[in-house]
Protein backbone atom coordinates (compact mmCIF):
# COMPACT_ATOMS: atom_id res chain seq x y z
CA UNK A 1 0.00 0.00 0.00
CA UNK A 2 0.99 3.47 -0.74
CA UNK A 3 1.53 5.72 2.14
CA UNK A 4 2.15 8.99 0.59
CA UNK A 5 2.09 10.55 -2.94
CA UNK A 6 2.98 13.50 -3.90
CA UNK A 7 2.86 14.66 -7.28
CA UNK A 8 4.14 18.19 -8.62
CA UNK A 9 4.10 19.79 -5.63
CA UNK A 10 5.78 23.22 -5.37
CA UNK A 11 5.84 25.92 -2.76
CA UNK A 12 7.40 29.40 -2.69
CA UNK A 13 7.94 31.83 0.46
CA UNK A 14 7.66 35.07 -1.14
CA UNK A 15 10.29 34.88 -3.78
CA UNK A 16 12.09 31.95 -2.56
CA UNK A 17 11.26 28.51 -4.37
CA UNK A 18 11.39 26.52 -1.39
CA UNK A 19 9.85 23.45 -3.38
CA UNK A 20 10.08 22.82 -6.99
CA UNK A 21 7.87 20.46 -8.59
CA UNK A 22 8.58 17.23 -6.22
CA UNK A 23 6.65 13.73 -6.95
CA UNK A 24 7.64 11.16 -4.73
CA UNK A 25 5.81 7.76 -3.48
CA UNK A 26 6.48 6.25 -0.09
CA UNK A 27 5.51 2.85 0.40
CA UNK A 28 3.31 1.58 3.87
CA UNK A 29 6.44 0.49 6.23
CA UNK A 30 9.24 1.98 4.43
CA UNK A 31 11.52 4.16 6.69
CA UNK A 32 12.74 6.90 4.82
CA UNK A 33 15.36 9.62 5.47
CA UNK A 34 15.17 13.12 3.63
CA UNK A 35 18.72 14.60 3.46
CA UNK A 36 19.63 17.81 2.89
CA UNK A 37 21.39 20.83 3.80
CA UNK A 38 19.97 23.56 6.26
CA UNK A 39 17.36 25.71 3.60
CA UNK A 40 17.56 22.92 1.37
CA UNK A 41 13.57 22.10 2.12
CA UNK A 42 12.89 19.17 4.00
CA UNK A 43 11.46 20.18 6.64
CA UNK A 44 9.09 22.48 4.75
CA UNK A 45 8.50 19.11 2.42
CA UNK A 46 7.75 17.60 6.18
CA UNK A 47 5.14 20.42 7.39
CA UNK A 48 3.22 19.80 4.02
CA UNK A 49 2.44 16.18 4.35
CA UNK A 50 1.96 16.48 7.93
CA UNK A 51 -0.90 18.93 6.44
CA UNK A 52 1.07 22.04 8.06
CA UNK A 53 1.42 23.94 5.38
CA UNK A 54 -0.53 24.07 1.75
CA UNK A 55 1.60 24.29 -1.14
CA UNK A 56 1.43 27.19 -3.17
CA UNK A 57 0.92 27.59 -6.77
CA UNK A 58 -2.06 25.63 -9.28
CA UNK A 59 0.10 22.27 -8.84
CA UNK A 60 0.47 19.96 -6.94
CA UNK A 61 -1.37 17.37 -4.97
CA UNK A 62 -0.44 14.99 -2.07
CA UNK A 63 -2.42 12.08 -0.62
CA UNK A 64 -2.01 10.28 2.30
CA UNK A 65 -2.93 6.46 2.33
CA UNK A 66 -4.17 7.25 -1.13
CA UNK A 67 -7.03 10.07 0.85
CA UNK A 68 -5.93 13.54 -0.12
CA UNK A 69 -4.56 15.82 1.92
CA UNK A 70 -4.28 18.64 -0.23
CA UNK A 71 -4.23 19.46 -3.92
CA UNK A 72 -3.40 22.67 -5.68
CA UNK A 73 -2.57 25.17 -2.59
CA UNK A 74 -5.68 23.89 -0.73
CA UNK A 75 -5.90 22.16 2.28
CA UNK A 76 -8.37 18.90 2.03
CA UNK A 77 -11.80 19.24 4.26
CA UNK A 78 -10.57 16.23 5.40
CA UNK A 79 -7.57 17.39 6.44
CA UNK A 80 -8.17 17.37 9.90
CA UNK A 81 -9.13 13.47 10.38
CA UNK A 82 -6.37 12.54 8.18
CA UNK A 83 -3.80 14.65 10.36
CA UNK A 84 -4.81 12.16 13.23
CA UNK A 85 -3.93 9.32 11.31
CA UNK A 86 -0.06 10.90 10.72
CA UNK A 87 2.43 11.27 13.94
CA UNK A 88 4.46 13.99 13.70
CA UNK A 89 7.55 15.12 15.52
CA UNK A 90 9.00 18.39 15.51
CA UNK A 91 12.78 19.54 15.93
CA UNK A 92 11.53 21.76 18.78
CA UNK A 93 9.39 19.02 20.32
CA UNK A 94 6.74 21.03 20.37
CA UNK A 95 5.21 20.15 23.66
CA UNK A 96 3.33 22.53 26.40
CA UNK A 97 5.85 23.03 28.81
CA UNK A 98 3.88 23.95 31.24
CA UNK A 99 1.57 20.86 31.23
CA UNK A 100 2.61 17.30 32.94
CA UNK A 101 3.81 15.12 30.21
CA UNK A 102 1.27 12.82 30.52
CA UNK A 103 -1.30 15.34 29.69
CA UNK A 104 1.08 16.34 26.78
CA UNK A 105 0.83 12.46 26.15
CA UNK A 106 -2.94 12.08 26.23
CA UNK A 107 -3.55 15.40 23.86
CA UNK A 108 -2.34 12.49 20.92
CA UNK A 109 -5.72 11.31 21.65
CA UNK A 110 -7.66 14.46 20.93
CA UNK A 111 -8.24 13.67 17.38
CA UNK A 112 -9.67 10.02 18.12
CA UNK A 113 -12.06 10.66 21.07
CA UNK A 114 -15.51 12.85 20.98
CA UNK A 115 -14.42 16.81 20.68
CA UNK A 116 -16.97 17.62 23.89
CA UNK A 117 -14.80 14.97 25.79
CA UNK A 118 -11.27 15.81 24.62
CA UNK A 119 -12.39 19.82 25.11
CA UNK A 120 -12.83 19.34 29.11
CA UNK A 121 -9.62 16.70 28.95
CA UNK A 122 -11.82 13.92 30.52
CA UNK A 123 -9.64 10.94 29.73
CA UNK A 124 -10.65 7.79 30.23
CA UNK A 125 -9.10 5.36 32.37
CA UNK A 126 -7.23 3.42 29.64
CA UNK A 127 -6.10 6.21 27.28
CA UNK A 128 -4.30 6.88 30.46
CA UNK A 129 -3.32 3.48 30.49
CA UNK A 130 -2.39 3.54 26.98
CA UNK A 131 -0.63 6.67 27.30
CA UNK A 132 1.78 5.36 30.38
CA UNK A 133 2.37 2.18 28.18
CA UNK A 134 3.32 4.84 25.28
CA UNK A 135 5.86 6.42 28.04
CA UNK A 136 6.95 3.12 29.32
CA UNK A 137 8.28 2.07 25.40
CA UNK A 138 10.31 5.19 25.21
CA UNK A 139 11.38 4.71 28.67
CA UNK A 140 10.08 7.74 30.57
CA UNK A 141 7.01 6.62 32.31
CA UNK A 142 8.42 7.93 35.35
CA UNK A 143 8.37 11.58 34.44
CA UNK A 144 4.52 11.07 33.28
CA UNK A 145 3.57 13.26 36.56
CA UNK A 146 6.24 15.83 35.74
CA UNK A 147 5.74 19.48 33.56
CA UNK A 148 7.51 19.20 30.38
CA UNK A 149 9.65 22.30 31.22
CA UNK A 150 11.69 19.71 33.51
CA UNK A 151 12.41 17.06 31.14
CA UNK A 152 15.62 17.26 29.30
CA UNK A 153 15.86 17.70 25.13
CA UNK A 154 16.04 13.82 24.62
CA UNK A 155 13.37 13.01 26.46
CA UNK A 156 11.02 16.33 25.92
CA UNK A 157 11.96 14.26 22.35
CA UNK A 158 10.79 11.04 23.50
CA UNK A 159 7.54 12.34 25.15
CA UNK A 160 7.13 14.29 22.07
CA UNK A 161 7.09 10.86 20.26
CA UNK A 162 5.14 8.70 22.92
CA UNK A 163 2.23 11.99 22.23
CA UNK A 164 2.46 10.72 18.37
CA UNK A 165 2.58 6.69 19.61
CA UNK A 166 -1.09 7.24 21.24
CA UNK A 167 -2.34 8.71 18.18
CA UNK A 168 -2.15 4.89 16.81
CA UNK A 169 -0.78 6.90 13.40
CA UNK A 170 0.24 4.47 10.58
CA UNK A 171 2.45 7.05 9.49
CA UNK A 172 5.10 9.17 11.47
CA UNK A 173 6.77 12.07 10.26
CA UNK A 174 9.46 13.64 12.26
CA UNK A 175 10.75 16.95 10.96
CA UNK A 176 14.37 17.18 12.43
CA UNK A 177 14.10 15.11 15.32
CA UNK A 178 17.90 15.47 16.85
CA UNK A 179 18.73 18.57 15.48
CA UNK A 180 19.00 20.09 18.95
CA UNK A 181 20.08 16.33 21.04
CA UNK A 182 23.15 15.52 22.08
CA UNK A 183 24.65 12.78 20.23
CA UNK A 184 23.41 10.11 22.65
CA UNK A 185 19.52 11.14 22.86
CA UNK A 186 20.10 11.31 19.27
CA UNK A 187 20.56 7.85 18.81
CA UNK A 188 18.29 6.71 21.09
CA UNK A 189 15.80 9.02 19.57
CA UNK A 190 16.57 7.02 15.83
CA UNK A 191 16.09 3.96 18.05
CA UNK A 192 12.65 4.42 18.77
CA UNK A 193 11.77 5.39 15.36
CA UNK A 194 13.38 2.47 13.70
CA UNK A 195 11.92 0.40 16.62
CA UNK A 196 8.68 1.70 15.28
CA UNK A 197 9.34 0.53 11.86
CA UNK A 198 10.44 -2.45 12.51
CA UNK A 199 8.22 -3.50 15.25
CA UNK A 200 4.96 -1.73 14.30
CA UNK A 201 5.26 -1.30 11.00
CA UNK A 202 4.96 2.08 10.70
CA UNK A 203 6.31 4.01 8.04
CA UNK A 204 8.57 6.70 9.62
CA UNK A 205 9.45 9.64 7.12
CA UNK A 206 12.22 11.64 9.29
CA UNK A 207 14.51 14.99 7.93
CA UNK A 208 17.82 14.35 9.28
CA UNK A 209 20.96 16.73 8.49
CA UNK A 210 23.18 14.09 8.57
CA UNK A 211 24.10 11.63 6.52
CA UNK A 212 25.08 8.93 8.82
CA UNK A 213 22.44 8.47 10.73
CA UNK A 214 20.36 8.13 7.49
CA UNK A 215 23.03 5.50 6.44
CA UNK A 216 22.65 3.84 9.96
CA UNK A 217 19.07 3.90 10.52
CA UNK A 218 17.10 4.84 6.57
CA UNK A 219 17.14 1.95 4.00
CA UNK A 220 16.00 4.80 1.70
CA UNK A 221 16.87 8.31 1.34
CA UNK A 222 15.67 11.02 -0.32
CA UNK A 223 18.31 13.88 -0.72
CA UNK A 224 17.04 17.40 -1.58
CA UNK A 225 18.65 20.61 -2.72
CA UNK A 226 17.51 24.12 -2.92
CA UNK A 227 13.84 22.27 -2.92
CA UNK A 228 14.22 19.91 -5.74
CA UNK A 229 14.89 16.25 -5.25
CA UNK A 230 18.39 15.30 -6.75
CA UNK A 231 18.71 11.69 -5.19
CA UNK A 232 16.04 8.90 -4.29
CA UNK A 233 17.45 5.34 -3.57
CA UNK A 234 19.05 3.46 -1.00
CA UNK A 235 21.15 5.48 1.46
CA UNK A 236 23.69 3.22 1.42
CA UNK A 237 25.01 4.49 -2.04
CA UNK A 238 25.23 8.44 -0.43
CA UNK A 239 29.12 7.90 0.22
CA UNK A 240 31.14 11.01 1.13
CA UNK A 241 32.40 11.26 -3.00
CA UNK A 242 28.98 10.92 -3.96
CA UNK A 243 27.46 13.68 -1.50
CA UNK A 244 30.27 16.15 -2.59
CA UNK A 245 29.20 15.35 -5.81
CA UNK A 246 25.53 16.56 -5.05
CA UNK A 247 26.04 19.25 -2.65
CA UNK A 248 29.53 20.59 -3.38
CA UNK A 249 31.00 22.69 -0.60
CA UNK A 250 27.88 22.51 1.27
CA UNK A 251 28.06 18.32 2.10
CA UNK A 252 30.50 18.96 4.76
CA UNK A 253 27.49 20.21 6.38
CA UNK A 254 25.71 16.98 6.34
CA UNK A 255 28.91 14.88 7.13
CA UNK A 256 29.53 13.98 11.03
CA UNK A 257 33.20 13.84 11.13
CA UNK A 258 33.42 11.73 14.21
CA UNK A 259 30.41 9.46 13.61
CA UNK A 260 32.18 6.51 11.45
CA UNK A 261 29.46 4.83 9.46
CA UNK A 262 30.62 1.21 11.12
CA UNK A 263 30.00 1.87 14.67
CA UNK A 264 32.39 -0.10 16.58
CA UNK A 265 31.10 -0.64 20.06
CA UNK A 266 33.09 1.12 23.14
CA UNK A 267 33.31 -0.19 26.20
CA UNK A 268 31.68 1.32 28.54
CA UNK A 269 29.29 1.15 31.59
CA UNK A 270 25.60 0.98 30.73
CA UNK A 271 24.63 5.09 30.24
CA UNK A 272 22.37 5.65 33.59
CA UNK A 273 19.07 6.14 31.99
CA UNK A 274 16.61 5.59 34.47
CA UNK A 275 13.58 2.89 33.77
CA UNK A 276 14.93 2.75 29.94
CA UNK A 277 13.34 -0.15 27.83
CA UNK A 278 16.03 -2.50 27.52
CA UNK A 279 14.97 -3.17 24.33
CA UNK A 280 15.64 0.36 22.67
CA UNK A 281 19.45 0.38 24.58
CA UNK A 282 22.01 -0.08 22.36
CA UNK A 283 25.50 1.24 22.06
CA UNK B 1 46.96 40.62 32.56
CA UNK B 2 48.37 38.65 29.57
CA UNK B 3 45.98 38.16 26.99
CA UNK B 4 45.51 36.56 23.39
CA UNK B 5 45.70 39.95 21.75
CA UNK B 6 48.14 41.36 23.89
CA UNK B 7 52.18 41.87 22.92
CA UNK B 8 52.07 44.19 20.61
CA UNK B 9 51.89 48.22 20.96
CA UNK B 10 48.22 48.97 21.82
CA UNK B 11 46.40 50.13 18.97
CA UNK B 12 43.98 53.14 19.38
CA UNK B 13 40.81 51.72 17.60
CA UNK B 14 38.19 54.14 16.20
CA UNK B 15 35.08 55.02 17.98
CA UNK B 16 32.36 54.14 14.82
CA UNK B 17 30.84 57.68 14.22
CA UNK B 18 27.27 58.24 15.47
CA UNK B 19 24.10 57.74 13.50
CA UNK B 20 23.09 61.19 12.45
CA UNK B 21 19.57 60.73 12.02
CA UNK B 22 19.55 58.55 15.23
CA UNK B 23 20.50 61.93 16.91
CA UNK B 24 18.07 64.13 15.08
CA UNK B 25 15.26 61.88 15.72
CA UNK B 26 16.22 61.46 19.91
CA UNK B 27 16.20 65.84 19.29
CA UNK B 28 12.81 65.07 17.56
CA UNK B 29 11.05 63.24 20.09
CA UNK B 30 12.29 65.75 23.02
CA UNK B 31 11.14 68.61 20.89
CA UNK B 32 7.77 67.46 20.42
CA UNK B 33 7.41 66.25 24.35
CA UNK B 34 8.69 69.56 25.37
CA UNK B 35 6.10 70.89 22.59
CA UNK B 36 2.94 69.01 24.45
CA UNK B 37 4.00 70.30 27.85
CA UNK B 38 3.78 73.95 26.62
CA UNK B 39 1.05 73.93 24.87
CA UNK B 40 -0.92 72.82 27.68
CA UNK B 41 0.07 74.22 30.06
CA UNK B 42 -2.73 77.25 30.44
CA UNK B 43 -5.37 75.02 29.86
CA UNK B 44 -4.45 72.89 32.90
CA UNK B 45 -4.11 76.75 34.67
CA UNK B 46 -0.77 74.99 35.57
CA UNK B 47 0.36 78.92 36.90
CA UNK B 48 -1.48 78.48 39.77
CA UNK B 49 0.90 76.29 41.32
CA UNK B 50 2.35 79.13 43.47
CA UNK B 51 -0.93 78.46 45.28
CA UNK B 52 0.73 75.48 46.66
CA UNK B 53 3.05 77.97 48.52
CA UNK B 54 1.30 81.38 49.19
CA UNK B 55 -2.24 79.43 50.57
CA UNK B 56 -0.01 76.60 52.42
CA UNK B 57 -1.61 77.90 55.57
CA UNK B 58 -5.32 77.26 53.92
CA UNK B 59 -4.06 73.76 53.44
CA UNK B 60 -2.42 73.13 56.88
CA UNK B 61 -5.16 74.52 57.84
CA UNK B 62 -7.73 71.72 56.17
CA UNK B 63 -5.35 69.14 56.63
CA UNK B 64 -4.82 69.49 60.34
CA UNK B 65 -8.67 68.47 60.66
CA UNK B 66 -7.79 65.29 59.66
CA UNK B 67 -4.98 64.93 62.29
CA UNK B 68 -7.46 64.00 65.02
CA UNK B 69 -9.26 61.04 63.53
CA UNK B 70 -12.72 59.69 65.43
CA UNK B 71 -12.54 55.91 65.62
CA UNK B 72 -16.11 55.84 67.74
CA UNK B 73 -17.69 54.33 63.97
CA UNK B 74 -14.56 52.21 63.35
CA UNK B 75 -16.78 48.84 63.01
CA UNK B 76 -19.00 50.06 60.68
CA UNK B 77 -16.16 51.97 58.30
CA UNK B 78 -14.51 48.48 58.22
CA UNK B 79 -17.97 46.40 57.45
CA UNK B 80 -18.47 48.85 54.44
CA UNK B 81 -14.83 48.53 53.24
CA UNK B 82 -15.70 44.85 53.08
CA UNK B 83 -18.22 45.41 51.19
CA UNK B 84 -16.30 47.61 48.51
CA UNK B 85 -13.70 44.44 49.09
CA UNK B 86 -16.71 42.11 48.24
CA UNK B 87 -17.48 44.08 45.35
CA UNK B 88 -14.16 44.23 43.51
CA UNK B 89 -14.05 40.51 43.95
CA UNK B 90 -17.63 39.84 41.87
CA UNK B 91 -16.28 42.62 39.42
CA UNK B 92 -13.00 41.25 38.74
CA UNK B 93 -14.58 37.75 38.91
CA UNK B 94 -17.09 38.22 36.38
CA UNK B 95 -14.77 40.78 34.10
CA UNK B 96 -12.28 37.61 34.31
CA UNK B 97 -14.74 34.96 32.93
CA UNK B 98 -15.71 37.49 30.26
CA UNK B 99 -12.36 38.50 28.95
CA UNK B 100 -11.10 35.13 28.14
CA UNK B 101 -13.36 34.41 25.47
CA UNK B 102 -13.37 38.24 24.30
CA UNK B 103 -9.47 37.95 24.98
CA UNK B 104 -8.87 35.09 22.22
CA UNK B 105 -11.55 36.67 20.29
CA UNK B 106 -8.92 40.02 20.13
CA UNK B 107 -6.10 38.18 19.64
CA UNK B 108 -4.59 38.71 15.54
CA UNK B 109 -2.90 34.82 15.66
CA UNK B 110 -6.10 33.04 16.89
CA UNK B 111 -8.70 34.84 14.81
CA UNK B 112 -8.87 36.45 11.55
CA UNK B 113 -9.37 40.22 10.59
CA UNK B 114 -12.62 40.40 10.42
CA UNK B 115 -13.16 38.94 14.19
CA UNK B 116 -10.34 40.71 15.92
CA UNK B 117 -11.21 43.95 14.91
CA UNK B 118 -14.74 44.64 15.73
CA UNK B 119 -14.41 42.82 18.97
CA UNK B 120 -11.15 45.07 19.89
CA UNK B 121 -13.40 47.95 18.83
CA UNK B 122 -15.88 46.96 21.78
CA UNK B 123 -13.40 46.36 24.24
CA UNK B 124 -11.84 49.48 23.85
CA UNK B 125 -15.40 51.41 23.96
CA UNK B 126 -15.50 49.01 27.11
CA UNK B 127 -11.80 50.61 28.15
CA UNK B 128 -12.58 54.16 27.60
CA UNK B 129 -15.69 54.80 29.55
CA UNK B 130 -14.48 55.44 33.01
CA UNK B 131 -16.04 52.53 36.12
CA UNK B 132 -17.86 55.92 37.13
CA UNK B 133 -19.88 56.44 34.23
CA UNK B 134 -21.08 53.05 34.01
CA UNK B 135 -21.82 53.46 37.59
CA UNK B 136 -23.97 56.05 36.94
CA UNK B 137 -25.33 54.42 34.09
CA UNK B 138 -26.07 51.44 36.53
CA UNK B 139 -27.61 53.16 38.91
CA UNK B 140 -30.12 54.29 37.07
CA UNK B 141 -30.75 50.61 35.17
CA UNK B 142 -30.42 48.44 38.63
CA UNK B 143 -30.83 51.01 41.39
CA UNK B 144 -28.49 52.26 43.89
CA UNK B 145 -26.46 50.47 46.00
CA UNK B 146 -23.37 47.94 45.55
CA UNK B 147 -24.88 45.99 42.26
CA UNK B 148 -23.86 48.89 40.23
CA UNK B 149 -20.91 48.85 41.46
CA UNK B 150 -20.35 45.26 40.73
CA UNK B 151 -21.31 46.32 36.75
CA UNK B 152 -19.26 49.03 36.45
CA UNK B 153 -16.39 47.24 37.71
CA UNK B 154 -17.38 44.04 35.50
CA UNK B 155 -17.48 46.28 32.28
CA UNK B 156 -14.77 48.00 32.34
CA UNK B 157 -13.00 45.45 33.56
CA UNK B 158 -13.53 43.58 30.91
CA UNK B 159 -11.98 45.72 28.44
CA UNK B 160 -9.05 46.01 30.42
CA UNK B 161 -8.58 42.02 30.61
CA UNK B 162 -9.38 41.64 27.14
CA UNK B 163 -6.47 43.78 26.08
CA UNK B 164 -4.00 42.29 28.36
CA UNK B 165 -5.18 38.88 28.05
CA UNK B 166 -5.25 39.61 24.18
CA UNK B 167 -1.64 40.63 24.21
CA UNK B 168 -0.38 37.53 26.24
CA UNK B 169 -1.92 35.08 23.63
CA UNK B 170 -0.35 37.13 20.60
CA UNK B 171 2.46 36.78 22.79
CA UNK B 172 2.78 32.61 22.99
CA UNK B 173 5.13 30.29 21.48
CA UNK B 174 3.15 29.05 18.36
CA UNK B 175 5.23 25.33 18.24
CA UNK B 176 2.93 23.62 20.79
CA UNK B 177 0.24 24.79 19.32
CA UNK B 178 1.15 23.34 16.15
CA UNK B 179 2.16 20.05 18.07
CA UNK B 180 -1.59 19.92 18.89
CA UNK B 181 -2.79 20.81 15.53
CA UNK B 182 -1.05 18.01 14.02
CA UNK B 183 -2.57 15.64 16.58
CA UNK B 184 -6.22 16.22 14.60
CA UNK B 185 -7.39 18.33 17.43
CA UNK B 186 -9.70 20.96 17.07
CA UNK B 187 -9.31 24.96 17.24
CA UNK B 188 -11.19 24.93 20.66
CA UNK B 189 -8.98 21.73 21.76
CA UNK B 190 -5.41 24.25 20.31
CA UNK B 191 -6.78 26.90 22.38
CA UNK B 192 -7.60 24.72 25.39
CA UNK B 193 -4.36 22.99 25.62
CA UNK B 194 -1.79 24.34 23.88
CA UNK B 195 -2.60 28.91 24.35
CA UNK B 196 -4.30 28.41 27.76
CA UNK B 197 -1.46 26.96 29.69
CA UNK B 198 1.05 29.38 27.94
CA UNK B 199 -0.88 32.34 29.32
CA UNK B 200 -2.22 31.29 32.71
CA UNK B 201 0.28 32.52 35.24
CA UNK B 202 0.32 35.88 33.44
CA UNK B 203 -3.38 36.10 33.07
CA UNK B 204 -3.49 35.25 37.09
CA UNK B 205 -1.08 37.65 37.51
CA UNK B 206 -2.86 40.83 35.57
CA UNK B 207 -6.31 39.53 37.30
CA UNK B 208 -4.73 39.79 41.10
CA UNK B 209 -3.40 42.99 40.25
CA UNK B 210 -6.72 44.42 38.56
CA UNK B 211 -8.43 43.27 41.79
CA UNK B 212 -6.17 45.84 43.48
CA UNK B 213 -7.17 48.47 41.51
CA UNK B 214 -10.78 47.33 41.49
CA UNK B 215 -10.43 47.58 45.04
CA UNK B 216 -9.45 51.27 44.61
CA UNK B 217 -11.53 51.95 41.98
CA UNK B 218 -14.24 50.40 43.95
CA UNK B 219 -13.87 52.99 47.00
CA UNK B 220 -14.73 55.91 44.49
CA UNK B 221 -17.81 54.07 42.84
CA UNK B 222 -19.95 55.34 45.78
CA UNK B 223 -19.43 58.95 44.57
CA UNK B 224 -22.29 58.13 42.77
CA UNK B 225 -24.00 55.91 45.17
CA UNK B 226 -22.66 52.53 44.27
CA UNK B 227 -22.04 51.39 47.97
CA UNK B 228 -19.43 50.72 50.25
CA UNK B 229 -17.10 52.94 51.58
CA UNK B 230 -16.94 55.41 49.22
CA UNK B 231 -20.50 56.21 49.84
CA UNK B 232 -19.65 56.86 53.31
CA UNK B 233 -16.75 58.72 52.83
CA UNK B 234 -17.85 61.22 50.21
CA UNK B 235 -20.74 62.03 53.02
CA UNK B 236 -18.64 62.39 55.76
CA UNK B 237 -16.27 64.32 53.48
CA UNK B 238 -19.11 66.73 52.02
CA UNK B 239 -20.84 67.41 55.57
CA UNK B 240 -16.88 68.62 56.63
CA UNK B 241 -16.64 65.87 59.41
CA UNK B 242 -12.53 65.80 59.19
CA UNK B 243 -12.37 63.21 61.91
CA UNK B 244 -14.44 60.61 60.70
CA UNK B 245 -12.82 61.31 57.11
CA UNK B 246 -9.56 60.70 58.44
CA UNK B 247 -10.30 56.97 59.72
CA UNK B 248 -11.98 56.02 56.67
CA UNK B 249 -8.98 57.13 54.59
CA UNK B 250 -7.06 55.13 57.27
CA UNK B 251 -9.33 52.20 56.45
CA UNK B 252 -9.10 52.44 52.83
CA UNK B 253 -5.13 52.83 52.84
CA UNK B 254 -4.68 50.00 54.94
CA UNK B 255 -6.86 47.65 53.58
CA UNK B 256 -5.48 48.69 50.10
CA UNK B 257 -2.11 48.09 51.17
CA UNK B 258 -3.33 44.51 52.90
CA UNK B 259 -4.20 43.58 49.23
CA UNK B 260 -1.53 44.69 47.63
CA UNK B 261 0.93 42.58 49.32
CA UNK B 262 -1.29 39.16 49.55
CA UNK B 263 -1.82 39.60 46.05
CA UNK B 264 2.05 40.38 45.55
CA UNK B 265 2.56 37.16 47.23
CA UNK B 266 0.15 35.19 45.55
CA UNK B 267 1.50 36.63 41.52
CA UNK B 268 5.11 34.77 43.18
CA UNK B 269 3.25 31.47 43.36
CA UNK B 270 1.78 31.37 39.97
CA UNK B 271 4.86 33.14 37.65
Amino acid sequence: MVAITIDGLSKRFGRMRALTDISLEIQSGEMVALIGASGSGKSTLIRHMAGLECGGGTSGSIAIHGEEMQKDGKLSRNARVLRREIGVVFQQFNLVTRLPVLTNVLIGFLGQISQLRGTFGLFSAEEKQAAMRALARVGIADTARQRASTLSGGQKQRAAIARALVQGARLMLADEPIASLDPASSKRVLEILSGLNKEDGLTVVVALHQVEYARRYCPRAIALKDGQIVYDGPSSALDNTFLKELYGEASEELILPDAPVNDTPVKRPAVAIRSGAPALVTA
Amino acid sequence: MTTQTSGQALEAVPIPPKDLSRSLFNFLVWGVLAAALAWSWAPAEMERFVYLFTDAGNMAEYASGFLKPNFRDLDYYISEMILTVQIAIWGTALAVVAAIPFGILSSNNMMPWYIYQPVRRLMDAFRAINEIVFAVLFVVAVGLGPFAGVMALFIHTTGIFAKLFSEAVEAIDPYPVEGIRATGATKLQEIIFGVIPQVLPLWISYALYRFESNVRSATVLGLVGAGGIGQVMFESIRGFYYAESATILIVVVVTVTLIDLISQQLRKLVI
